[in-house]
């Protein structure tokens, strides 16, 4: 019995935390327009979320790419069909590897960062004494950074997408010999507008995901040491198991 | 007797926390142009009672009357509204850490207002100069001492000249001379600019010298009240443990617990 009750009972609490989080949305949602007004607040946090975790993504993509080239070189081969390389490469990374691993990497590197600095600025009152200033921390604070953070993920698994590329074609081309100009025709032929769309979908709804899960957390972190650990911990914990939860759907539907 | 009418007004207040009682039947006046210090032991609700007057949290009975608004009926809009006539210090200065100091002086200015960058600038130089800290404008609130701190923050929460100046535990970690500085600026921009200031403290011989009321606070009621010559001349036991800093009195040293002797021969663990 306890058991069923326990399930129960975490059914009930789930549900909670996603209606709580979906009337965050619409309160971000509502101050959306006013935000837009003030594009250089989101122009700072797409820096931040974009242009600060361009190492990593650009250094992630190469590697990738790479072993994507080694790895698919050796499967291709026994076929015979080496010059596919090209296509299967670029299907892989703008269809699947791109949009997660970026989405992945973006949450340990920006959404950490978000939910930390949000959970820090409410243990030291700094929401809070916006709140005394009549500034609403949702409309100045939480938005832009929500919006950043929605705008720099595409941006990024198309930067992680192109790097891989690149890595592929190093290893393919220049290290195991692949025709240059198979390689690339065939990826030209191979690669339609769908599969870059679908590429476009996933990091967009990776980015609105893993976004507001940071900003989420770190908006309501207990203002403790603890509790700001606590959402950084949930932060990447979350976004994972959202982001290939959603893969899953995402593709599913495409198909 | 006051023939003025209070600026903050709270009658038969009630609000519990997770079904513990801070205030039941709360009752304080606090009238314009003073000085007005809330003391008591910790956990008396204190700050409670200032999130209760700035609208952060809602009573649950009774009525807290700010300038004439209900704080208890009022929406987010009428709030924010009223708020731009409240500054706000708190205890630790809660200034925004990726901003320097003057940009934090001019956050509300440049947040509510359409005014010139120019005249932004004087506003914040002016208000900086009221605090002693114009040389330290190009700061980060990282490289400021804790009283320096709370100095910028004060010039924050007067930058749009509001009527009334809450300070939460302005004293609490400053060395001597710092709280000297503060108790004088309190004193000071509460008169000079024609403030209603609230000051919860539990310094009790620091804030005497510039309060003109005080309250003492325990148990969730009001158990004294007056100037600071009347609180220090007040017989009631509660009033001389507080004044005196005494460890023995109504308010009882040791948090409840079990017979002492029967726990320590207790077996377990």
């Amino acid at each position: 019995m306890s058991v069923i009750k326990e399930i129960w009972q975490n059914l009930i609490e789930a549900l909670e935390n996603l209606g709580a989080v979906s009337r965050f949305f619409l309160r971000m949602f509502v101050a959306t327009p006013a935000a837009l007004l003030r594009f250089d607040l989101i122009a700072q946090q797409i820096f931040n979320s974009g242009a600060l975790s361009l190492v990593i993504i650009m250094l992630a993509g190469l590697f990738v790419g790479m072993v994507l080239g080694l790895q698919g070189f050796t499967l291709l081969q026994r076929f015979g069909s080496e010059e596919s390389l090209g296509v299967a490469a670029a299907i892989g990374l703008l269809k699947e590897l791109g949009p997660v691993i970026t989405a992945l990497l973006f949450a340990g590197r920006a959404g950490t960062a978000l939910a930390s600095e949000l959970g820090l600025m409410r243990a030291t009152d700094q929401l809070s004494a916006m709140e005394m200033m009549a500034v609403d921390p949702i409309k100045r604070v939480v938005v832009p950074r929500f919006w950043g953070g929605v705008i720099a993920m595409p941006l990024l698994a198309a930067i992680f997408s192109l790097i891989g590329l690149y890595g592929a074609q190093l290893i393919g081309v220049q290290i195991m010999g692949v025709d240059s100009g198979s390689f690339w025709s065939q990826m030209r032929a191979g690669v339609s507008f769908s599969d870059i769309n679908e590429g476009l979908v996933k990091s967009v709804i990776f980015g609105f995901a893993c976004s507001l899960i940071a900003v989420y957390e770190g908006y309501y972190a207990v203002p403790t040491a603890a509790g700001v650990g606590r959402a950084t911990t949930r932060t990447v914990v979350m976004s994972a198991v959202v982001i290939l939860f959603f893969d899953y759907l995402l593709t599913a539907v495409f198909l | 007797m006051n023939t003025e009418s209070p600026i903050i007004d709270i009658r038969g207040l009630g609000y519990s926390v997770s079904g513990r009682s801070i205030f039941a039947d709360f009752d304080m006046q606090i009238f314009p142009g003073r000085v007005t210090a809330i003391m008591g032991p910790s956990g008396t609700g204190k700050t409670t009672l200032l999130r209760l007057i700035t609208g952060q949290v809602r009573a649950d009975s009774g009525s807290i009357e700010v300038a004439g608004a209900n704080m208890r009926t009022l929406k987010r809009a009428g709030l924010y509204a009223l708020r731009r006539r409240m500054g706000m210090l708190f205890q630790n200065g809660a200034l925004l850490t990726d901003l320097s100091v003057f940009d934090n002086v001019a956050f509300p200015l440049r947040e509510h207002t359409d005014l010139s960058a120019r005249l932004i600038r004087q506003l914040v130089l002016t208000k900086l100069q009221a605090v002693g800290l114009r040389g330290a404008a190009a700061l980060m609130p990282s490289e400021l001492s804790g009283g320096m701190t709370r100095r910028v923050a004060l010039a924050r929460a007067i930058v749009m000249d509001p009527e009334i100046l809450i300070y939460d535990e302005p004293f609490v970690g400053l060395d001597p001379i710092s709280m000297g500085v503060i108790l004088r600026l309190i004193r000071r921009l509460n008169d000079t600019l024609g403030l209603t200031s609230v000051v919860v403290s539990h310094d009790v011989q620091e804030i005497s010298t510039v309060a003109d009321q005080v309250f003492l606070l325990s148990g969730g009621h009001v158990v004294a009240s007056g100037n600071p010559q009347e609180m220090r001349e007040n017989p009631a036991e509660v009033v001389r443990q507080f004044v005196g800093g005494l460890a023995d009195g109504p308010v009882p040293f040791h948090y409840p617990a079990p017979d002492y002797f029967s726990e320590l021969l207790a077996r377990g663990g």
